[in-house]
């Protein structure tokens, strides 16, 4: 599935949509494949204040957990509530499935973040193939 | 100081696993298929269907000679004479103190013939183990492990599949017997009717040639079409032998874990006589049984239990631990084997288990938590 080239990622496979003074984040691609058939997802809740580079939730796939990583520091405005009853939509379409929205407390943290070139470089060779 | 990684040792299907586009972990050494079209969809063809098992990681051990039953008495902790030829046993390997060497299945080739089969993680202890105990009997220990590609055929339709590449009756195959018979143009092959699934199904013992196991393993698949047969990794394997609360080494069972605490009661006969570990079970009977028991948690509050999680009281103290934990894909519940103090091993009893610094409740629940239904 192709990296949108509008949004920025995390290492730890975190993409953002950034829209002014807000954003958008979900999990990526390469994270719902490397999960398999995701059933949990544990969100925050919306007033929460989030940091770059630390836990803000989790999914869980039938194998594992994995901890998100907010990509951007700032307070959570929006949560996609359909993801507790229907977490595989994640699966269905990482990049559309996203997970919350947030007020960025500094635009200009998105700077560091991967371009989706840099991102797909790095997730390939990150699975070694 | 530097390490130098050890090459995983691959099965004679690896291949064909990576040409299938499976996801490969590292399981005990093994580079191994966890899944290929998804885990909930292949756990699911098992019960309903039937799905296919690359399971060649397994050990297999055989004992020949006067001397074997003696040995496999001493060595097992079943009632091998009870056995009749053609026919298998769950049973297991237990140290003097009754703690688990390995759980193993039993066959009974001939009255001086026996099969081992083992776990992958095991083989190399459990083949000296084994070696070593029937040292003094009139038995001699051979490992054909690298000898077979093992698969393993599960589901419903199981038979159905299998039965179009043998002209053997599969029908006359009980469930735990076997039977040697001509499958895929291959001669006296070993065809028996076991499982790690809690499904009907088989378990077939082809010759371990790259050729033959993907030719045997593509006709399987073929077999199978209508009945919508898919390739199955380790994960579903996993979630299925939960569902059905079979122990897995390592978890369940080990060598700080026994007989009486993995509730394997029904597969140790301490009447047969003395073997390795019964005096050690004997011991823990005299001392007023077993401290902890394993038992069957649903999760009820929101919240999966996983492997190696804390359970607690409702309290908060800790009283144990879970051995295996994962969401159920048929059931669609959250479950988990766990080991508590005999005053909480009832069922209906409420705890906590410990997921993510909370405290989530659940409930001691009868085991299997699947069972598969009768055939009607």
């Amino acid at each position: 599935m192709a990296y949108p080239t509008n949004y920025r990622y995390t290492r730890e496979h975190e993409w953002i949509d950034v829209s002014g003074k807000t954003a958008t984040v979900g999990i990526t691609d390469h994270a719902q494949d490397s999960l398999g058939d995701i059933v949990f997802v544990e969100l925050p809740k919306v007033g929460d204040k989030v940091e770059k580079g630390k836990v803000f939730g989790s999914v869980e796939s039938v194998k594992a957990v994995s901890d998100l990583y907010s990509p951007a520091t700032g307070t959570v405005t929006a949560i996609n509530e359909e993801l507790t009853t229907a977490p595989e939509k994640i699966n269905a379409d990482a990049h559309a499935a996203w997970i919350m929205k947030i007020e960025l407390s500094d635009p200009k943290e998105i700077d560091s973040l991967l371009t989706a070139a840099d991102y797909e470089a790095y997730a390939k060779e990150e699975t070694g193939h | 100081m530097s390490t130098t990684p050890v090459a995983l040792r691959k099965t004679p299907l690896n291949g064909l696993h990576r040409r299938l586009g499976a996801k490969m972990v590292d399981f005990g050494g093994w580079d191994m298929p966890v899944e290929y079209s998804g885990l909930i969809a292949e756990h699911m063809a098992v019960r309903t269907g039937v799905g296919v098992f690359d399971v060649s990681h397994m050990g297999d051990l055989q004992l020949r000679g006067p001397g074997s039953l003696g040995a496999v008495q001493h060595i097992s902790m079943n009632d091998a004479a009870r056995l009749q030829v053609g026919q298998a046993q769950y049973s297991a390997m237990l140290y003097p103190e009754g703690t688990f060497v390995d759980d193993i299945i039993v066959h009974k080739f001939s009255e001086n013939d026996y099969l081992f089969v083992i776990n992958a993680g095991t083989r190399e202890k459990d083949y000296e183990w084994v070696r070593a105990q029937a040292r003094g009997f009139d038995c001699h220990v051979s490992d054909y492990s690298d000898y077979y590609t093992q698969l393993a055929i599960q589901g419903p339709r199981a038979q159905e599949t299998l039965q179009k590449l043998t002209n053997t009756d599969l029908s006359k195959v009980k469930f735990y017997w076997f039977t040697w018979g001509t499958v895929c143009g291959l001669p006296n092959t070993l065809i028996a009717r076991t499982g790690y699934t809690g499904e009907d199904g088989f378990e077939i013992y082809i010759p371990s040639d790259e050729a033959t196991s993907e030719r045997v393993w593509n006709e399987v698949m073929s077999a199978g079409v209508e009945f919508g047969i898919v390739p199955c990794g380790l994960g579903a394997r996993n979630t299925l032998r939960l569902e059905a609360a079979l122990s897995l080494y390592g978890h369940e069972i080990s060598e700080s874990i026994n007989v009486w605490e993995a509730g394997l009661d029904r597969f140790c006969k301490l009447e047969k006589g003395s073997f390795l570990g019964s005096a050690g079970l004997q011991g823990v009977l005299d001392a007023g049984g077993p401290a902890r028991k394993l038992v069957g948690l649903e999760v009820v509050e929101r919240g999966i239990a996983r492997d190696g999680y804390r359970v607690m009281d409702l309290s908060g103290n800790s009283i144990g631990g879970v051995t295996s934990g994962s969401p159920a894909p048929f059931l669609k519940k959250n479950i988990a084997l766990a080991y508590v103090p005999r005053s909480f091993a009832e069922v209906g009893t409420e705890v906590a288990v410990e997921i993510r610094n909370c405290p989530v409740k659940a409930e001691v629940v009868p085991l299997p938590f699947y069972k598969k239904p009768k055939k009607g």
